[in-house]
């Protein structure tokens, strides 16, 4: 897993290297309630949706997998899926909230 | 709530359930409902017609909690530049809201797989739709029961 910070609401699990060719399995999970829109407060008003709606992980710049996030997944998404090595480089992760707010991770790759 | 036009299994499978809701005056907005996720599907395939199987989908058969029930869909493909699947869509039909999420891929995904956490709001079907690259789209069905329904803490 990457260092924790304990403030930092995203964390993403993935290996330092790879060889060429090789299928790199990649684990993300991001502190968020997900609010439906559906759910009512303490004083019985409704809290407004709130969602992470799109989630991005780029390797170099290039997208090798996207998820648009409904109001069926989970609080605190957690999403699992993979890319195949090509080259060393960046790997970014972007988490974009209904309310604007844009989460982002990065991972360092060695593919040898 | 109006007669479908259609007959089919999905139909005949729920006319008695749609009977029951309109009975018991529940909002039709409540619930999704199979109208609303043909619609969905309609809106994110068009024309296409799904072909049943080729897409595995991996949900429980029951669930004690429905605020976090695993879901992996994955669907077998070279993963090629001229033969990958570009998406695969998740649909609840029984949920507020008939979409889960939709998973995008390209050749450089490697795998045609995601893992995810879902929220399910009672027992219904769960369905996964895959988009090939060359246009085919493929289509899973999962029943699965919740005890204590999600989307609602």
């Amino acid at each position: 897993m990457a260092e924790p910070q304990s403030l930092h609401p995203a964390r993403v699990s993935l290996p330092k290297s790879a060889r060429r060719g090789d299928l790199v399995e990649v684990k993300t999970i991001i502190a968020h309630p997900m609010e439906t829109g559906l759910r009512t407060d303490e004083t019985g008003r409704r809290v407004e949706q709130r969602l992470i709606h799109t989630f991005t992980c780029a390797v170099n710049g290039r997208i090798v997998f996207k998820a648009e996030l409904y109001t069926g997944i989970s609080a605190n998404p957690y999403l699992i899926f993979h890319f195949r090595a090509r080259e060393s480089g960046t790997v970014e992760f972007l988490w974009r909230d209904d309310d604007g707010s844009i989460y982002r991770e990065t991972a360092s790759i060695d593919v040898t | 709530m109006t007669e479908k036009p259609r007959l089919t299994r999905r139909t005949l499978l729920r006319d008695g359930i749609a009977a029951t809701v309109a009975l018991t005056a529940v909002p039709v907005s409540a619930w999704a409902g199979p109208d609303m996720v043909e619609r969905e599907i309609w809106r994110r395939i068009g024309a296409a017609k799904p072909i049943d199987g080729r897409v595995v989908l991996d949900l429980p058969t029951f669930a004690e909690n429905g605020n976090l029930v695993p879901l992996t869909v994955r669907v077998e493909s070279p993963m090629t530049e001229t033969d990958y699947v570009e998406s695969i869509h998740v649909f609840a039909e029984w949920n507020p809201f008939a979409v889960v999420g939709a998973f995008y891929f390209t050749p450089e995904s490697g795998k045609a797989e995601v893992t995810t956490r879902i929220r399910l709001a009672k027992t219904q079907e769960v369905t996964a739709i895959a988009k090939m690259s060359d246009g085919k789209v493929y289509r899973a069905t999962s029943r699965i029961d919740i005890t204590i329904g999600g989307c609602e803490p």
